[in-house]
């Protein structure tokens, strides 16, 4: 076992995990966050994204161990401690951006890096930029739609 | 009744949405019982092969091993049942070999599960299924379907036919091809497809010795058809000793309609071991074993006269079912794709004569249009060839050819009760500028490229089903939809419906329909369901159902509490029943001042101090079952532009345009996401997506999303979607007709019909990736 110490979602964490632990099981089963997701076992759906240290991570391809120190936020940590939801996941609301939920929280994690990060200036450049993640019920449109809305809110917040 | 002011028809913001947003979700694999045990399945490395040995001594001793179950186990009770009998063409019934619940004596694809091993946790299960010891005697395997073997998946159809049936009328139909001015042939492979919602399917199986009562936890579409099946054909459990849930679901696509082996093996074990079990499929156990979609082969033949009018359809499928019928298999390649041969035509003659065959593949069963899909596949894509080839623009051919009087019985037993095709045919043409195309093509071919235009003008038989005519065509289930309204002594409303939601947004659109009908706000509403230990029961959703068929049977329910409201209100109003008038949440006497609201009226339901005992009970609880009369027919126009580069055989979608007759709208918002995510599974068809056996082997070769082409954000175009005012279904209240499918059943003819015409080709197998595009170039020059 390995004693690993990071912060998640703002909160000190300490454990002993087995050392093949994936970052996306910690997550999952070791704090019960359920809020990520596994779809798939190669790393191509994107639905276990979170954020360590601020950039965009799929969980399911790193191991606990390695966010030693880090800051992890999962999806149960995106909307701020009085319930109001950040803007990406309001944008995702209004925009009709979901419809089964489970690819998500992955997604939403995705969008975030996505408007902070990278250029979000076209639709074009969007949807590269969700290349990682997969969603079967929406066909990406409105997914789309949700990133640039937050993207544009976000413009004019800064 | 028409869209009106009030919820329906506003696009309501989902209510869902919110516990999805903030990962408070409770999806199958995130649920965790006390005691809680993990499955882990052996599956079959081989195609087809008999089992030699299965010896599980050493598995069984490893550490953390709680239980391991093999075919042995379950060799003597039923097996999966087949939801569809079909009869041959003279009357025999077809053949079913047994489904097991686990491979016993021979597996017969690869990923037929062979043993289940339950274990304190996920890697000692696995580590103990690796050390069980099974020996194969490999046999020849079946995977072509179209390819003579002397190979039998099963004993009891050595020629590996499960039935040949037919439909229509052959010799009226063989007659009007004799003289006809003009006939086009069509042969085509309908590529078979994974379903691959991105939640895998999960279950988590539990007995309670305090009752002998179980409890599966199950990601699934329809939870009493899974607990009526495995309980009574299967596993021989009382139904009231079963409780089955399905929370929220991750999608579905039809893969999670059927009863599977997994879950079955698992409640039956929970009980031998004493606790729960969970099990999570893998990405590459689902490529494996969740049931695959389409997978036909076709030869249409369209008979047409000077004129361009259609004489006759005679159309040829041959159907894979894979290794095992799974629950409604036998019904898609049949009732739900030969009746919708006419497509929105009035085409006179129509025959189709399908052979279902078992291959040594994954069973293949419903999948996001079941059936309608390949219709009008086959549909479209002559027309549209007849068209090209007689010279006729292919809008105009099928204008000619349309139906335009309703009621409307086509000649493969259907009968549309309502539509406008002119009416998505003239608006989709408007909105694709399809005016404008003949410049954009020559602005493509300046720059080296080719660019093309396609139709599809689809119909699909929704609402599934009435069970009477479902019966009688060879269902073993009813088809109707269970609903319940209970008002709360508050005038809070609990609704409790058999359909299932998981991503259609139910809990929003069926509150929009109870808070219109009551005048009541909807955060005074909950909508219930995927619980069989809540709802009274249901047929789940699959079909475009739960709105025109789950909708209905709430509407009725709601009829039912008011019309006992309007008998409380009487007594409180001192007024005859008849006078009583409701509406926008109260109660009043016809004419007058008098009135009582809503929540007065469920008080004093609940606390009957003056209430009209003699006539009434108490309470304000209302449930209704709603049959169907008929199917509903949504149809509409889709539009393909196209641009190809053809040094890389690269297409572009430039523009795709859907123009939809759902009827009634609820919610247009959640509408057009419907829409949406049918023309991305419709597209990934017809571009992207193939499940590919190893001819020989048997191996799944597309097993992983590394393999297999999903569709991603920067694989789709910008969609215009338009839903007309529409015809509203004449058979329901709601005046609706179902858009799940839509987007999926009439995509892939369009952007295949655009192909063909920027290529100049007759004929594009799907999917139409590069090389297959660059491949038709080549073997066209």
């Amino acid at each position: 076992m390995a004693h690993l110490s990071l912060t998640v979602n703002g909160r000190a964490v300490q454990r002993d995990v087995a050392p093949q632990t994936l970052l996306s099981e910690f997550i999952r089963e070791g704090l019960h966050l359920t809020g990520t997701h596994i779809g798939c076992d190669t790393g191509q759906c994107g639905a276990c994204t979170v954020h360590v240290n601020g950039r965009a991570v799929k969980s399911c391809s790193m191991l606990a161990t390695q966010a030693a120190g880090a800051a992890v936020t999962t999806i149960e940590g995106v909307a701020k401690a009085d319930g109001t939801l950040h803007p990406m996941q309001t944008s995702f609301n209004q925009c009709h951006g979901l419809q089964c939920g489970f690819c998500t929280p992955g997604m939403v994690m995705s969008a975030i890096d996505l408007v902070t990060h990278h250029d979000c200036s076209s639709e074009a450049k969007i949807r590269e930029g969700l290349e990682g993640n997969m969603c079967r019920c929406t066909g990406y449109q409105n997914i789309v739609k949700a990133v640039a809305q937050a993207a544009a809110a976000t413009k004019a917040m800064a | 009744m028409n869209a009106r002011a009030g919820f329906i028809g506003q696009s309501v913001l989902r209510r869902e949405d919110t516990r999805f947003l903030t990962g408070v979700g409770q999806y199958t694999d995130d649920i965790t019982l006390p005691q809680q045990s993990h499955g882990i399945f052996l599956r079959s490395p081989h195609a087809h092969a008999r089992i030699t040995r299965l010896d599980t001594t050493a598995a069984a001793a490893a550490p953390g091993v709680l239980g391991i179950f093999t075919g042995e186990h379950f060799k003597d009770i039923g097996g999966l049942p087949c939801g569809w009998l079909i009869n041959n063409i003279d009357g025999t019934p077809m053949k079913e070999p047994k489904h097991p619940v686990l491979a016993h004596g021979k597996v017969r694809y690869v990923g037929d599960r062979v043993a289940l091993v339950v274990a304190e946790t996920v890697e000692q299960a696995k580590a103990a299924r690796d050390m069980i010891e099974v020996g194969y005697d490999v046999l020849p395997a079946v995977i072509d379907m179209a390819k003579p073997s002397s190979a039998s998946v099963h004993d009891e159809a050595a020629d590996n036919r499960c039935y040949k049936w037919q439909i229509g009328d052959k010799d009226g139909t063989d007659a009007a091809f004799v003289g006809a001015a003009h006939v086009t042939k069509l042969s085509y492979r309908n590529n078979r497809l994974a379903p691959n919602a991105i939640e895998p399917r999960a279950a988590n199986a539990s007995w309670s010795p305090a009752d002998d009562s179980y409890t599966l936890y199950v990601a699934n579409q329809n939870p009493h058809v899974e607990r009526l099946l495995m309980c009574a054909f299967v596993l021989g459990i009382p139904e009231h000793k079963m409780r089955v849930v399905a929370p929220d679901v991750g999608g579905g696509f039809g893969s999670k309609i059927f009863l599977y082996g997994e879950e079955t093996a698992m409640v039956w074990a929970s009980k031998q071991v004493r606790r729960p079990i969970k099990w999570v499929a893998e990405r590459s156990e689902a490529f494996l074993s969740d049931a695959h979609g389409r997978d036909h082969l076709t030869t249409a033949e369209l008979a047409l006269d000077k004129d361009g009018k259609f004489l006759a359809l005679r159309v040829n499928t041959m159907a894979n079912m894979g290794a095992y019928l799974s629950t409604f298999s036998t019904a898609v390649p049949t009732i739900l794709y030969a009746t919708l041969l006419a497509g929105q035509y009035s085409t006179p003659k129509i025959c189709c004569t399908v052979d279902a065959r078992f291959t040594n593949t994954a069973p293949v069963d419903a999948y996001r249009g079941a059936g309608r899909p390949e219709a009008t596949f086959t549909v479209e894509r002559i027309v549209e060839t007849a068209a090209h080839e007689l010279g006729i623009d292919p809008a105009e051919l099928r204008r000619r050819n349309f139906v335009t009087t309703f009621p409307y019985a086509t000649p493969v037993g259907l009968t549309y009760d309502t539509g406008d095709y002119e009416a998505t045919m003239s608006r989709a043409i408007e909105l694709a500028d399809v005016a404008g195309f003949a410049g954009r093509k020559a602005a493509s071919e300046a720059k080296g490229l080719m660019r093309g235009l396609g139709y599809s003008a689809y119909i699909e038989a929704c609402g599934i089903a009435p069970s009477a005519v479902a019966g009688a065509l060879g269902a073993r289930a009813g088809l109707f939809e269970a609903g319940e309204v209970r008002v709360h002594p508050t005038g809070k409303v609990t609704v409790f419906t058999g359909s299932h939601s998981h991503g259609q947004g139910h809990e929003t659109t069926f509150a929009q329909v109870v808070a219109d009908k009551l005048g009541i706000p909807m955060e005074d509403i909950t909508i219930e369901h995927g619980d069989t230990g809540k709802i009274l029961f249901g047929m789940g959703t699959y079909g475009s159902r739960s709105l025109a068929v789950g909708g209905t049977a709430i509407v009725k329910a709601l009829d039912k509490v008011i019309a006992k409201g309007k008998k409380i209100a009487a007594h409180l109003l001192e007024a005859a029943d008849g006078d009583i008038e409701f509406e926008n949440g109260v109660f009043k006497v016809a004419g007058t001042d008098k009135s009582v609201p809503f929540a007065s009226v469920s008080l004093t339901a609940y606390v009957p101090h003056n209430f009209p005992h003699d006539k009434l009970e108490p309470g304000l609880n209302e449930n209704a079952f709603y049959d169907p009369s008929n199917f509903t027919y949504p149809a509409g126009t889709y539009i393909c532009e196209v641009e190809v580069d053809p040094a890389t055989g690269v297409v572009q979608i430039e523009r795709f345009t859907a123009c939809d007759d759902f009827g009634n709208v609820i919610n247009p918002m959640v509408v057009e996401g419907q829409v949406h995510g049918g023309l991305a599974q419709g597209i990934g068809q017809a571009l992207l997506e193939h499940a590919v056996y190893d001819p020989d082997s048997g191996q799944l070769l597309s097993g992983s999303y590394m393999d297999y082409a999903m569709p991603r954000a920067d694989d789709m175009p910008h969609f215009t979607v338009e839903t007309v005012k529409g015809t509203p279904c004449t058979h329901n209240p709601l005046g609706v007709k179902g858009c799940g499918e839509a987007g999926a059943i009439g995509s892939p003819p369009a952007v295949i019909n655009a192909i063909c015409n920027a290529l100049g080709v007759k004929d594009m197998p799907m999917p139409a990736t590069p090389h297959a595009v660059w491949q038709v170039l080549q073997a066209k020059a």
